[in-house]
C-alpha cells in the first residue's frame, strides 16, 4: 500500500517560546497516503508542531524531512511550502478574492501556471469540495463550513505532497462540521497524505490510520485508533480519549 | 446689487477664473497622484522594512506633519534659491503638497495595512508565496480597499490646500481671485464666487470618489468606514 520512504520524517523536534518549552523532542514519520490525527490538551504544542513543519514557526532544533529534503536547512523555503498544504483553524481565505480566485492564486503566483489552466484546476478542486456553485462568492458571503472547504480546495490546488490541518473544524458551528469532515474523509479515501490536529474523535477513530496523543510537548502514545481507544498503554491516553469522546461523541 | 456684481464678475472674468481653476486642478491631480504613490510606499516601508528604514520614514513623517505646510513651501520657494536651486512657484507649491500628502497618507495607509487580518499574510506564505508576492497580491489590494475612505478625505483637503499656492504667486484660482478683487474692490463678491467654485469641485470629487468606492466594493469590505 505505502511506499518505503516516508513523506514526512520528524526527528527530535524542539521548540521553546521564551522559557516555555512547547515541543520537547518530538519524532514521528508519515508514509504516503496515510492519515494521522494528533490529539491532546490545549497548549501541548500540536499547532506549533504543524507550523514548524512548514517553517511558519522556526524550530530550535531537530530535523524535518519532506521526503529526502531537510526542511530546516532548505535554501528556498517557498519551493518547499508549495508541497505542504496548510488548512487553518480560522480559514485564512483571502478576503478580497472570490472562492475561485482564492483557489487559483497559488498556482498562478507561485507555480506560474497560466490563468486559464489555473481556472480549470480551481473549478475541479471546487467541484471536489462541493462548492462549484459558490465559485464567484467572496469569503464574507460564505458560511464557515463553506469557507473551510474553499480553504481545503486552495490547499489541494497546489497538488501538495501532504496537507496539514490545524483544528479545521474548531471555529465552526456544530451543524457545519459534518460537511468539512466529509470532504476530509473523501480525501483520506483517495489516499491524500494528511496530518490533522483535531478534537473530532469520531473522525479520528473512523478515518485515521494512526492517532498521535501529545501532552506537555511530547508524544505520549501513538498507534492505530482501535488500539488507543480500546487498550491504550498509557493511562493518560485513556483518560483523555474518554473525556473527548464524552464531550464530542463517537461520531458516525 | 450683490447678485448683479457676482454675475458681472463671472461674465467678465470667467476666462481668468477658468484658467486659475485649470491650474488648481492640475496641482491637485499631480499632488494626489504622487502623494498617494509615495504615501503608500512609505506606509509599506513603515510596516514591513527593517528598523533603520522604519526610523527614517518615521522621522520624515514627524518632521513634515510637525511643521506648517506654508513654512515648507516658503523654504522650497525662497530658501532653496540661496543654494542654487530655483523652483517656479507652481513647482515649489506642488512639491510641498506632495511631501505633505505623502506624510499624511503614509499614516492613513499604515492604519489600513495594519487593519488587515494577520492570517492573510500567513496563508499567503503557507502557499509558498514570497513576502513580496504576498504584499503585492494579497496585502496591497486589501490595503487600497481599506484606505479609500481616508484617501477621499485627503483628496478634498489637498484640493483646498492648493489655494495656499497663491502666497508664492502660482496663478491658480485663489491668485486669480486676488488679482480680480484688487482691481474692482469687490472682495466679498469675488471670494463668494471662488468659494462656490471650490465647493462645486469638492462636491463633484466626493461624488466621483464615492462612485469609485462603490465600484470597488466587494462583500466583506463595505463596512470599513
Amino acid at each position: 500500500m505505502t511506499e518505503n520512504r516516508p513523506i514526512l520524517t520528524i526527528k527530535n523536534l524542539k521548540k521553546s517560546f521564551g522559557t516555555n518549552e512547547v515541543l520537547k523532542d518530538v519524532s514521528f514519520t508519515m508514509n504516503k497516503g496515510e492519515t494521522k490525527v494528533i490529539i491532546g490538551p490545549s497548549g501541548t504544542g500540536k499547532s506549533t508542531l504543524l507550523t514548524c513543519i512548514n517553517q511558519l514557526v522556526l524550530p530550535d532544533s531537530g530535523e524535518i524531512f519532506l521526503k529526502d529534503i531537510d526542511v530546516t536547512k532548505a535554501e528556498n523555503m517557498n519551493t518547499i511550502r508549495q508541497q505542504i498544504g496548510f488548512v487553518f483553524q480560522d480559514f485564512g481565505l483571502f478576503n478580497h478574492l472570490t472562492a475561485l480566485k482564492n483557489v487559483m492564486i497559488g498556482p498562478v503566483k507561485v507555480k506560474k501556471m497560466s490563468k486559464a489552466d489555473a481556472r480549470d484546476l480551481a473549478i475541479e478542486e471546487l467541484k471536489r469540495v462541493g462548492l462549484i456553485e459558490h465559485a464567484d462568492k467572496y469569503p464574507a458571503q460564505l458560511s464557515g463550513g463553506q469557507k473551510q472547504r474553499v480553504g481545503i480546495a486552495r490547499a489541494l490546488a497546489m497538488q501538495p505532497e501532504i496537507i496539514l490541518f490545524d483544528e479545521p473544524t474548531s471555529a465552526l458551528d456544530p451543524e457545519l462540521i459534518g460537511e468539512v469532515l466529509s470532504v476530509m474523509k473523501e480525501l483520506a479515501r483517495n489516499k491524500m497524505t494528511m496530518l490533522i490536529v483535531t478534537h473530532e474523535m469520531g473522525f479520528a477513530r473512523t478515518v485515521s490510520d494512526e492517532i498521535i496523543f501529545m501532552e506537555g510537548g511530547v508524544i505520549v502514545e501513538q498507534g492505530p485508533p482501535e488500539k488507543l481507544f480500546k487498550n491504550p498503554e498509557n493511562r493518560r491516553t485513556g483518560e483523555f480519549l474518554f473525556k473527548l469522546t464524552e464531550l464530542y461523541g463517537e461520531g458516525d | 446689487m450683490m447678485l448683479n456684481n457676482i454675475i458681472e464678475i463671472v461674465a467678465e472674468h470667467w476666462p481668468d477664473l477658468l484658467e486659475g481653476l485649470g491650474l488648481t486642478l492640475l496641482m491637485a491631480l499631480i499632488s494626489m497622484s504622487f502623494g498617494t504613490f509615495f504615501g503608500t510606499i512609505l506606509a509599506f516601508l513603515k510596516v514591513y522594512s527593517n528598523k533603520v528604514v522604519r526610523a527614517v520614514v518615521t522621522g520624515y513623517i514627524e518632521i513634515i506633519r510637525g511643521t506648517p505646510m506654508l513654512v515648507q513651501i516658503f523654504i522650497l520657494y525662497f530658501a532653496l534659491p540661496v543654494y542654487g536651486i530655483k523652483l517656479s512657484a507652481f513647482t515649489a507649491a506642488v512639491i510641498g503638497f506632495i511631501l505633505n500628502s505623502a506624510a499624511y497618507q503614509a499614516e492613513y495607509t499604515r492604519g489600513a495595512i495594519q487593519s488587515i487580518e494577520k492570517n492573510q499574510m500567513t496563508a499567503a506564505r503557507s502557499l509558498g508565496m514570497t513576502k513580496n508576492q504576498a504584499i503585492l497580491s494579497i496585502i496591497l489590494p486589501q490595503t487600497i480597499k481599506n484606505a479609500i475612505p481616508a484617501w477621499t478625505n485627503e483628496f478634498i483637503y489637498l484640493l483646498k490646500y492648493t489655494s495656499l499656492a497663491y502666497i508664492v504667486g502660482a496663478e491658480e484660482l485663489m491668485e486669480k481671485a486676488k488679482v480680480i478683487a484688487s482691481r474692482n474692490f469687490l472682495f466679498f463678491e469675488v471670494y463668494v464666487v471662488v468659494a462656490v467654485i471650490y465647493l462645486i469641485i469638492v462636491l463633484l470629487l466626493t461624488w466621483a470618489l464615492r462612485k469609485i468606492e462603490q465600484k470597488l466594493d466587494i462583500p466583506g469590505f463595505e463596512t470599513v468606514r
